[in-house]
């Protein structure tokens, strides 16, 4: 069981739990303000859009190709950003905070 | 050739020059076919612009038969993300379980219907009325009105006679208009209400603003969302085995309707009208000229979709832009998404097969542009479980 945390954009902190499915799935099961998901996960929408705080960048490894090629669009994006959708939960992730773009 | 199998117009011109050329009205646009090109422009609104003359950026181009601006879509930002932060929460509504439940009960309830039908022509006894009637529960208004919007056909402004029909647009636009006037009169809790109570940056809303928005949200959603039932409907028909994998993994719906969205692309494309003269690969592109934003094209590219021309049902990363892209992407795609929803789960409780009797192909045609969308007609038996 991996905890995880999100900051909405207007400082709420929400922790859950998951272990199975994606970031995104769990974040919009929780209804975490911010995250829709709207494609479902497939990295069509970038409504999964989050900053991973700088210190479990190393947890949350790099986006792929067609993953940045997404965020290059978005006015939103940082160095920090990765599509929630493509970050699975698992145990590797226990403790991570991610602060919602959007 | 398979009536399901929708080719690629675009794969020599996207290959060989990234852009190709179609005259529209004397209007002619410079159509962007490859995938990063038609997001990289879609994302720069302040040289490829939304809010020009209305009906503009349309294509084939709507200047001779609308003056009314529709909104959020013909408005660049900031005043775009006022109207659209407004709009948004209500087009998110067909993720509510209530919303759901009666969708799925009315399309359950038509699908019983052509069960017991020898042969069904599927646009006008199947998509057009499901899509009528869904638009009610979009509108949140009586189920009965979509007899009327069944009675108008397929296109709310093309006829049969010629592409872009202002007599049928007018249908629309003075419908739009009494309903207004009615919901001024005796306010409810549906779409034209809510807008008139709305206010946008602290000022009410116009009634000019309001049509905007309800013709957007009819004329939007009809082809696109007729085509796309209609497409799945005889992609199903033709793959018997993909129908029973929904059933035995039905997981796999949520990328399923991406897939087809990918595949079928309802909208083929929209146009921008440039701002400042400019290149887009290579290409120069004048100020007061128009592109174009092929989705349909981007939704093809090789360098991005393995097995581009393949409907692959799981197809886990899909970066496509069938439902636009950037900040004008579609505002009725939560909406169009259940529905395809609701379609492929209901199929797969009450459909054994399909068999397609005979089908005639819609091909869009623009210039020298021929792109298949669907069909102009389409006999199909439903084979009950």
């Amino acid at each position: 069981m991996a905890k995880i945390t999100f900051i909405t954009s207007d400082n709420e902190t929400i922790t859950v739990e998951g272990n199975s499915g994606s970031v995104m799935e769990l974040a919009v099961k929780n209804n975490v303000k911010g995250i829709d998901g709207d494609c479902g996960g497939v990295c069509s929408c970038a409504t999964c859009h989050v900053h991973v705080e700088p210190e479990f960048t190393s947890k949350t490894g790099e986006a792929s190709e067609l993953e940045s090629d997404m965020l290059e669009f978005d006015d939103l994006t940082n160095e920090y950003s990765r599509l929630s959708c493509q970050l699975q939960v698992s145990d590797d992730l226990d403790g991570v905070v991610f602060k919602v773009a959007k | 050739m398979k009536s399901s199998k929708f080719s690629d117009a675009f794969e020599e011109a996207r290959l060989d020059k990234g852009v190709d050329y179609i005259n529209d009205q004397d209007d002619p646009a410079m159509m962007v076919l490859g995938h990063k090109d038609v997001r990289k422009c879609a994302h720069n609104w302040k040289t490829f612009q939304s809010g020009a003359v209305p009906g503009r950026i349309v294509i084939p181009s709507e200047v001779d038969i609308r003056d009314v601006r529709q909104i959020p879509f013909e408005v660049d930002p900031p005043a775009h993300k006022s109207y659209r932060d407004l709009v948004e929460p209500w087009f998110k509504r067909p993720l509510e379980e209530v919303y759901t439940a009666k969708l799925t009960q009315q399309i359950s309830s038509l699908l019983d219907e052509v069960l017991e039908k020898d042969a069904v022509e599927v646009i006008s006894e199947f998509s057009l009325v499901l899509q009528s009637r869904a638009l009610t529960l979009l509108l949140n208004i009586p189920y009965s009105e979509a007899d009327l919007w069944i009675s108008w056909g397929t296109h709310v402004f093309r006829s049969e006679e010629s592409a872009l029909d202002a007599d049928k647009a007018n249908i629309l636009y003075d419908y739009i208009d009494e309903q207004i006037d009615k919901a001024i009169e005796n306010p409810g809790e549906d779409l034209y209400s809510v807008l008139l109570s709305s206010e946008v940056d602290g000022k009410k809303l116009t009634k000019e603003e309001i049509k905007g928005v309800m013709i957007l949200t009819f004329a939007g959603g009809r082809d696109t969302v007729i085509n796309a039932v209609t497409n799945t409907i005889a992609y199903f028909a033709e793959h018997p085995k993909s129908l029973q994998n929904l059933q035995d993994n039905p997981e796999i719906i949520g990328t399923a309707i991406e897939e087809l969205i990918r595949y079928f692309s309802p909208l083929t494309q929209m146009g921008r009208v440039v701002t400042e003269d400019t290149q887009v690969c290579e290409h120069a592109a004048k100020a007061d000229s128009r592109i174009s934003l092929c989705w349909a094209s981007a939704n093809r590219d090789a360098s991005v979709f393995e097995n581009a021309n393949e409907v692959v049902l799981d197809r886990k990363i899909n970066p496509h832009v069938g439902f636009g892209f950037g900040k004008h992407s579609c505002l009725g795609a939560t909406h169009a998404r259940q529905i395809l929803r609701v379609l492929m789960t209901t199929l797969t409780e009450k459909v054994d097969s399909m068999d397609i009797i005979e089908s005639v192909e819609n091909i869009e045609e623009i210039d020298k542009m021929k792109r298949k969308v669907g069909f102009d007609s389409i006999t199909v038996r439903f084979n009950k479980k």
